[in-house]
């Protein structure tokens, strides 16, 4: 058993491959953590209610909401986030697929976006247009009216995208 | 349809220039920014509608070390004015002691703190004490103008616009001579602009200058406003546009607001400040769509041509001023329609309330207005028992006819263009009944909408602001666009890069596009009224063409003569240092607009569109699915096709949302649903697959042909969605929004209408 | 929210015990409602993290066909258990249909029942379900009929010292229908405006058993005790069907808030039980 009466409990993650152990108090959000002490600020809050989506990241390969996770109760798992999604430098295929179809406008829910796309993908790699939505249905967006997100989804799970043309 | 040629990178998907960054998560938007030192603010509303502010108490029992407190005060002990200046300087940026307090959530007081947690409870032991005073909470008892909020009538602004016809006697003769007359009230309701990334703002100060930066569209706007508050001149205010995530006119005017909070907090505290709303306050506070009420009266002939038009609009300006009078201009501009129509009288009146300021929202004005006379035209092609897209077709604007305000449409007029697109795109008809999974009873129907919006500011607007634009290259080599224009998210920046790079001869990624700052970059007018391709496009065009030509001139001067830009830009930029050519907006000819009586050409040129949607509505809960919805939009030239698709595609679900979905709840002058999990927007689940159809009708002012596109495609799918509901059940509905609330309680009528058919 | 208090037990009898010793600390069990509603209560001393205790996840058959699922079960692996799937398909369809992906990882069964919303997406099912709950607390262990759980707005039968444990849904007759309907503010990521869950035996043309499950019409979720009434023993076909739809709105006062209408959720939710009672009256659509 963990416990804490009132002291900072130390909490070990994995974050984008990176071995990380804080001392946090037990409020502390994963959005916290991740925005304010490793500057991770890919991690959006657009409404820090668990529903705009933006937030999303990786827990243990799951698709989650930082702003609605405490810390404290995922001592030990893997956290992926957008800026470990290049691989030695290059653009994942999701992220090349969305700047090639115009998937992001303003950008503020992309990140989030593609982390649902990655966990959709890994999880159902010839996902369907429905599929996708259903697999997205969690992220909002304002600017595209979704057409182009699921393009570019869709592109990537039909292999369309391999070397993505302008 | 005229084509045009390709040149260059115009005309192309290109990517867009921030794409990149915005999937990695390098673009930083204001709450990501690492400011050492920096605090956070939080902003002390009122809970009253209406009322005087006797005395702001601070909790003797909390402690206040660590924590700065603003009030009015502290504006004009530093030798400021308390305005928010926008058209009018009727807004203060805090309630002073014993002013009025004109609604719920207007600002009072200001916090910061060492942190986001601290200054939230601090924020919690500041009481204001406001006597209350009876509220104005709808038009209807705005101009009865029992309590007065604005002037002896509460009328903000009033026009009226007529066509073919002297007086209000003259209007009604020629009324009278239509064969029949159709009547409908619509009432249209606000609607949240819901940009992901809320509201933000961060200030700090440097030798008596306030640098601020942050999530806006008008950098110019918040730097004119920050002048008035600090009494500064322009060199004491810096505005730095941040990464911004999505405005659609929610970041237009109320920025200047939070810059004014923050700068205070700043200057107060002595270090950076951060002043990030939350999702509820941002919705509860900030401006959105207008409510509006139009009356509309539609009188026809035997033969269903159009004989009168008779519109009243009414709008909920809110407590103050802002930028009513310029959204009720559009709202009035585009309520007769894209139709001919001989004679036409619009009243239109924005009255003050005691709700939170509406403001700037995509269409501004012109969706409330278009919903109207769209549904008016379905109820006559019902009427006259004639297929309403072609009724539509048949009593289209063309070029040579006028508009209401009796401008001449003489060219780049796509009307006949749209509509045909869509009558190529409808295909056929989904059947009628169907039954769904669940086994309810399933109604289909089909609708379409005509609409047209205006380019750029209204009348002589674009003289007045006299937009300017630079196009450079630097010392270093590099081409750089330096405009106020921001991207926030509509790739502002990747069409100027095109442009200029088409007009240069290079690559759109060897243009480098400035990101807006007050000191870098000159007033291009502000990121509004679907302007900145058209208009600020078209500075970029001339000035990088200046360029072209300056950098020839050199080269031919020493014998590089005919040499590509690209090839002589090094050895001119190392030999003559950073050229730089600006220029400023010149008004096509022939444009001539008289603001006394609202006549002549309203705008350069108008964009125009035509949508088709159809729907399925189940018939146990009232749901409407829209299942399929097309729209055609004359853009006069795509100069990225897939970023004025996604213009298109994201402006059109904004549209089908607030016609079938969004609602935003006023309860005592307070948005009753501010979180976003109340105040809904649609998720992928609701959205089908948008279809597009680009239709380009060049406009030969506008950089290769371009013109608007931001707010055309809010303007007519509600309406398009709504007469689709009214096909499927036979009845009429003439409100925004048509939920399954409001379907249900006529299930009555509908229920008889189906039986009947 | 803010809280100073943190215990992540290992064992269902570590947890007991911290309950015990801090009455006064909330359970968290995925905490999805916990920390969307910090902002509006007084904030907890502390919390005791269940949601990670093993013992308390999974989805199991028990004694006689029943299906037991740990108070801890996300709603993700409801929804894709083969075991649910055969047994209670409604409630896997109700899973499917709370908040989106993100929500369904960390959101649990225990939570939804801890949490006792009148729009908890799973509770009319465990109504129609005839679901029962398994407290633990140092007194032992109790096992509580789920339609007696509820008491009031967001009030329960859980005693202070009291742990949810696990939810078991008893054998359903191999004959009776599942139907379940969720009518939302939007088609996802979304709160309910009614929802409604059956559970209809038809026996020679007549029905036999009727447990209707409602929510988002009272302050709590609700047994349609008037409708089941007018069901049980009733023919099948439309006469029943509209008896039904007539007793729900003698037994319902639904309200008006930022949702819905009072008189749109009394229709809708009589037009969805009328279509249930339609869809069990038609022998040809097992579900």
């Amino acid at each position: 058993m963990r416990s804490s009466d009132g002291s900072l409990i130390e909490v070990h993650l994995t974050v984008n491959g990176d071995a990380v152990r804080r001392a946090v108090p037990p409020e502390r959000t994963l959005a916290e953590l991740l925005r304010e002490d490793l500057l991770l600020t890919g991690c959006k809050q657009g409404c820090d209610q668990g529903d705009c989506g933006a937030c999303t990241v990786l827990v243990d390969g799951r698709a989650q909401l930082a702003c609605l996770t405490l810390v404290v109760a995922i001592d030990g798992a893997t956290i992926e986030t957008v800026e470990g999604l290049q691989q030695r430098g290059r653009l994942h295929p999701l992220q090349a697929a969305f700047v090639a179809h115009g998937a992001a406008q303003c950008g503020f829910c992309t990140p989030g976006m593609l982390l649902s796309a990655v966990a959709l993908l890994r999880a159902s790699p010839r996902a369907s247009r429905d599929e996708i939505r259903a697999g997205l249905a969690g992220n909002l967006c304002r600017c595209t009216g979704y057409v182009k997100i699921i393009d570019a989804v869709e592109a990537v799970a039909r292999g369309d995208d391999e070397e993505p043309a302008p | 349809m005229a084509e045009l040629q390709p040149a260059g990178p115009v005309g192309r998907p290109v990517p867009r220039v921030d794409g990149v960054a915005k999937v990695t998560g390098a673009a930083h938007y204001v709450d990501d920014l690492d400011l050492p030192g920096a605090w956070h603010g939080a902003t002390v509303r009122s809970t009253v509608a209406h009322g005087v502010l006797d005395a702001v108490d601070l909790d003797p029992d909390y402690d206040w070390t660590d924590v700065v407190v603003v009030t009015a005060a502290d504006i004009a002990a530093a030798g400021g004015r308390n305005v928010v200046t926008l058209i009018e300087e009727d807004q203060p940026a805090l309630v002073p002691l014993g002013g009025r307090v004109m609604h719920v959530d207007e600002a009072i007081a200001l916090v910061a703190a060492p942190t986001r947690a601290r200054a939230l409870e601090a924020r919690r032991h500041v009481r204001p004490r406001i006597s209350a005073r009876p509220a104005v909470l709808d038009t209807d008892a705005a101009l009865r103008a029992e309590v007065k909020l604005y002037g002896d009538d509460n009328v903000f602004k009033r026009f009226v616009i007529r066509k073919g016809h002297g007086d209000d006697a003259a209007f009604e003769d020629a009324m009278a001579g239509a064969d029949r007359i159709i009547e409908g009230v619509y009432p249209t309701a606000a609607q949240e602009q819901m940009y992901i990334e809320p509201q933000g703002m961060a200030a700090h100060w440097e030798d008596g200058r306030c640098f601020l930066v942050g999530s806006m569209q008008c950098p110019y706007y918040v730097h004119k406003a920050m002048k008035a508050l600090l009494g500064c001149d322009g060199d004491g205010v810096v505005v730095t546009q941040a990464v911004t995530g999505g405005g659609f006119g929610g970041k237009e005017e109320y920025p200047s607001m939070i810059a004014a909070h923050v700068a205070l907090l700043a200057r107060k505290a002595g270090r950076p400040v951060k002043l990030i709303y939350d999702r509820g306050e941002d919705i509860a506070a900030t401006t959105k769509r207008h409510p509006c009420v139009t009356r509309h009266r539609l009188g026809l002939a035997a033969d269903g041509a159009i004989v009168a038009i008779d519109a009243d609009v009414v709008m909920d300006g809110g407590a103050y001023l802002t930028l009513s009078p310029v959204v009720l201009s559009r709202g009035v501009l585009h309520a007769a329609g894209p139709y001919r129509c001989p004679v036409v009288r619009i009243v239109g009146r924005v009255v003050a309330t005691n709700h939170p300021p509406h403001g700037a929202f995509r269409g501004f004005g012109a969706p409330q207005t278009t919903f109207p006379y769209e549904r008016q035209i379905d109820k006559a092609a019902r009427l006259l028992g004639v297929d309403p897209l072609a009724y539509r077709q048949r009593l289209a604007l063309r070029p040579g006819d006028t508009t209401a305000t009796g401008q001449e449409l003489t060219f780049s007029v796509g009307s006949e263009a749209v509509l045909e697109a869509i009558a190529r795109a409808a295909g056929p008809r989904p059947a009628r009944d169907a039954v769904s999974a669940g086994g309810a009873p399933v109604r289909r129907g089909r609708g379409v909408c005509f609409y047209f919006h205006g380019s750029g500011f209204t009348g002589a607007g674009e003289q007045r602001i006299a937009g300017r634009a630079t196009v450079a290259l630097t010392a270093a080599g590099d081409v750089e666009v330096r405009s106020s224009s921001t991207d926030i998210g509509q790739g502002a920046a990747t069409i100027f890069a095109q442009i200029a790079g088409a007009s240069l001869g290079l690559a759109p990624e060897r243009v480098r596009v400035v990101d807006p700052s007050t000191d870098k970059v000159p007033d291009s007018g502000p990121t509004v009224a679907s302007r900145t391709c058209m208009v600020v496009g078209g500075l970029v065009e001339r000035a990088a063409r200046a360029l072209g030509t300056r950098i020839a001139a050199w080269a031919g001067e020493h014998g590089r003569g005919g040499a590509p830009f690209a090839e002589v830009a090094a050895a001119a930029a190392a030999a003559l240092g950073e050229v730089a050519e600006t220029v400023q907006y010149e008004p096509p000819p022939g444009i001539e607009w008289d603001d006394a009586t609202y006549t002549g050409a309203a705008y350069p040129v108008f964009g125009w569109a035509a949508c088709l949607v159809d729907v399925a509505i189940d018939l146990d809960t009232c749901e409407v699915t829209v299942e399929r919805c097309v729209q055609a939009v004359d853009v006069g030239k795509a100069i990225n096709p897939m970023i004025v698709k996604g213009q298109i595609e994201g402006g059109t679900l904004q549209a089908l949302g607030w016609g079938l979905l969004e609602n935003v709840l006023y309860q005592d002058g307070k948005v009753a649903n501010a979180s976003m999990t109340n105040c809904i927007v649609p998720t992928f689940a609701d959205a089908p697959d948008l279809e597009t159809v680009l239709v380009e009708v060049p406009y030969p002012y506008g950089p290769h042909g371009a013109k608007g596109v931001g707010e055309i495609p809010m303007d007519g799918p509600a309406a398009a969605a709504i007469n689709a509901v009214v096909d499927a059940l036979g009845v009429d509905f003439d409100v925004v929004p048509v939920l399954p609330e409001t379907i249900a309680a006529r299930r009555d009528a509908w229920d008889a209408a189906r039986r009947k058919s | 929210m803010t809280a100073t208090g943190y215990v992540r037990p290992a064992s269902i009898a570590e947890a007991v015990a911290a309950r015990a010793a801090h009455p006064d600390w909330i359970v968290l069990c995925g905490a999805t409602d916990l920390m969307v509603e910090a902002p509006l209560r007084p904030a907890p001393v502390g919390v005791v993290d269940v949601w990670a205790l093993a013992e308390l996840c999974g989805i199991a058959e028990v004694d006689g066909g029943a299906v037991r699922i740990g108070a801890a079960t996300p709603w993700r692996d409801v929804v894709t258990s083969p075991l649910i799937a055969a047994r209670a398909p409604i409630l896997a369809a109700a899973a499917r249909e709370i908040g989106a992906l993100q929500i369904q990882a960390r959101g649990t069964i225990g939570g939804n029942v801890g949490t006792s919303s009148p729009v908890g997406d799973s509770l009319p099912v465990l109504l129609a379900l005839d679901a029962t709950v398994e407290l633990a607390s140092p007194r032992g262990t109790r096992r509580v009929p789920y339609r007696d759980y509820p008491t009031g707005y967001r009030t329960t039968a859980l005693a202070a010292d009291e742990l949810i444990v696990a939810i078991t849904i008893p054998a359903a007759h191999p004959g009776a229908r599942q139907l379940w309907r969720k009518v939302g503010t939007r088609r996802a990521q979304s709160i309910s405006k009614i929802m409604a869950a059956a559970l209809l035996r038809v026996e020679a043309g007549r029905f036999v058993e009727a447990r209707i499950g409602l929510g988002a019409v009272a302050n709590r979720p609700i047994r349609a005790a008037g409708a089941e009434a007018a069901i049980v023993g009733a023919p099948v076909g439309e006469a029943t069907a509209d008896a039904a739809a007539a007793a729900l709105a003698a037994e319902l006062t639904p309200i008006t808030d930022v949702r819905s209408t009072a008189p749109y959720r009394l229709a809708t939710v009589q037009q969805v039980v009328r279509r249930f009672v339609l869809e069990a009256s038609s022998p040809s659509s097992p579900d």
